[in-house]
């Protein structure tokens, strides 16, 4: 096991090393003179003389493949560049949003997995029934929900007309309740429903009758032969449910006023201040790529099966 | 064994009416929206601003007096167009490169799949917000944006799809007759893949209306005064505490569009492909 998850971690750095290379040449090859961006975001009238010696300073009239060596260098001692808006170091900034980005993000894995659990269970013990019709109602209503809509439609009914919920900022958990909402419903609703089909899936299965005929309880059998077998499939659903909640999370931090990523990428965005967007791609890219090598150990440590496998391939 | 197809086929049924009925009135819409539109959408009357539903302006007027109901049905183009224009270059991507992956195989194909692996890593949001900064903003940037971010999925799908009809005898037979590889190709392989992932496309058109609606929210994508449901919220928001029911229009449009998508795509793929039906999208 710690061989496996040692190989998943070496595995990381090949991985973040070929994106790092995909997102260099793709902004080099993108339209316009970053040095241009440079002098407009720093109000530098664009002489061609400033150009020049933007040019210079930047690195651009370096060949390509050294201003990749010279930026990956720079980027192992953890110097991704100054942003070109605020004149700060990329990291410093990316890494003062961070925190919050996590807090959401966060709690709304923690509340898609811990309120699709009861509701894909509760429709899978009586399939075609009102619970079950209840659950696909919602998550028919949760994937068809535009997040910032619901965001917007909860703002106006909890903090607009009843005054219960605080309709921006970070503090307590109040003011948690309607961004994680916001952020989960979707993955909520896809993971109850997936669940349910992955349950049903199992309950059908041969050993759950034999379980059933050695005069097994209800309830042991579906701890011990249902559920742990249908835990998988949605285990490794949640890696895919994180690449979607962390673009709900800058989606919905925008609106409430969430002091994270989202809002700060979003500007970096329309203002291609590239070292932010760059830093920035491969800072969620390591946490995407992180959340699934957690999935992957967790898994392998579930199912057995596929820990034989890791191993064969070290 | 139970799946979920042997439960409530009349309900299915009824929802496939449903977003049937509504994707056709959609549609209708996306052809004739701004020329049943009521008034002209980019209308700027600032007398008549903000307001509240009447016989003049059904569900009122936005901030600069434009009638909202003229700019939800004249938006309904870009809306949907930029949806089904986004799909239809995922397509042509997935196809052409998981195409050359699976038929060609052998180098370049492990090339492909590596580079398409590379694109998958990146959550799809942040690479979607990242191509826009290396396009810059607009709307046929957010289309290319969405387009370079999700063609990975269609190729990966498309190169198993391509593999797993490379063996059959008719291709050799095909061969034999002296047919040229791409020609067996596009009269052998084609038509079966494209009626597989027109499915799965089906299925994805909802998801893809939520991103692009994001960004577009977000003021990426269509610049103001042109009427688009994602910017028509981006404009409201301002008048939430005010008038709250500017946000509501453009928003309910946009659940209600993925709602049809979904509920027909749901419906698609029970008749078309029930080897898909045990598993759950």
């Amino acid at each position: 096991m710690l061989r496996y998850i040692a190989y998943r971690l070496a595995l990381l750095i090949p991985i973040l090393l070929a994106v790092s290379l995909l997102v260099f040449v793709l902004l080099h090859m993108g339209r316009g003179d970053p040095a241009l961006d440079y002098l407009r975001l720093s109000q530098i009238p664009p002489t061609d003389a400033a150009l020049a010696e933007a040019r210079h300073t930047l690195g651009l009239d370096r060949p390509l493949a050294e201003q990749y060596l010279v930026w990956l260098w720079r980027a192992l001692h953890l110097d991704f560049g100054t942003s070109f808006v605020t004149g700060r170091p990329v990291l410093d900034d990316l890494l003062y949003y961070l925190p919050a980005t996590l807090q959401l993000g966060g709690a709304a894995l923690a509340v898609t997995l811990l309120v699709s659990l009861p509701l894909g269970i509760w429709a899978a013990r009586r399939p075609g029934r009102w619970p079950d019709q209840l659950v696909r109602f919602i998550a028919f209503f949760g994937v068809s929900m535009p997040n910032f809509w619901l965001a917007f439609l909860m703002i106006a009914l909890f903090s607009v007309l009843l005054g219960w919920l605080p309709p921006m900022g970070r503090g307590g958990l109040e003011h948690l309740v309607m961004p994680v909402l916001a952020v989960a419903l979707m993955s909520l609703s896809i993971n109850a429903r997936l669940l349910r089909a992955s349950l049903l899936e199992a309950s059908g299965q041969r050993y759950v009758l034999y379980a059933r005929l050695r005069g097994l309880p209800e309830g042991q059998v579906w701890r011990r032969h249902i559920l742990r077998n249908a835990w998988l499939p949605v285990v490794t659903a949640i890696g895919m449910h994180v690449g979607e909640l962390i673009g709900g999370t800058l989606v919905i931090e925008t609106i409430f006023a969430w002091p994270g990523l989202g809002r700060f990428a979003v500007s970096a965005v329309y203002n291609r201040d590239f070292p932010v967007l760059q830093c920035f791609t491969l800072l969620m890219t390591g946490l995407f790529v992180f959340c699934n090598l957690i999935v992957d150990v967790l898994y392998a440590w579930l199912d057995p099966r596929t820990r034989l496998e890791g191993a064969q391939v070290c | 064994m139970l799946t979920n197809a042997m439960c409530l086929p009349r309900s299915r049924s009824w929802g496939a009416w449903l977003g049937a009925v509504l994707v056709a009135l959609l549609l209708l819409l996306t052809l004739l929206g701004p020329w049943l539109a009521p008034y002209d959408p980019t209308a700027v009357d600032v007398s008549q601003r903000l307001q509240g539903m009447s016989a003049e302006h059904w569900l009122g007027t936005d901030h600069l007096g434009r009638d909202v109901l003229s700019r939800l049905m004249a938006g309904t183009r870009l809306s949907l167009g930029t949806v089904v224009l986004t799909l239809c270059l995922i397509l042509a991507l997935g196809i052409v490169v998981g195409g050359v992956a699976g038929f060609i195989g052998g180098r370049l194909d492990t090339v492909l799949m590596r580079i398409g692996e590379l694109f998958m890593t990146v959550p799809t949001f942040v690479l979607a917000l990242f191509f826009i900064g290396v396009l810059g903003t607009g709307l046929s940037n957010v289309i290319l944006a969405i387009a370079l971010s999700h063609w990975a999925w269609y190729a990966r799908m498309v190169r198993s799809l391509v593999i797993s009809l490379r063996g059959r005898d008719y291709l050799l037979a095909s061969g034999l007759a002296g047919a040229s590889r791409l020609q067996s190709f596009i009269s052998h392989i084609l038509p079966s893949v494209l009626g597989q992932l027109m499915v799965l496309a089906s299925l994805d058109i909802g998801h893809m209306m939520l991103h692009v609606s994001g960004l577009s929210f977000l003021g990426l994508g269509v610049s103001p005064p042109t009427p688009e449901w994602g910017v028509m919220i981006n404009d409201a928001k301002e008048y939430l505490w005010t008038h709250p029911q500017l946000l509501l229009w453009p928003g309910l449009m946009i659940f209600l569009t993925v709602m049809a998508f979904n509920l027909l795509g749901d419906a698609l793929r029970d008749r078309l492909d029930p080897s898909l039906r045990a598993g759950e999208h």
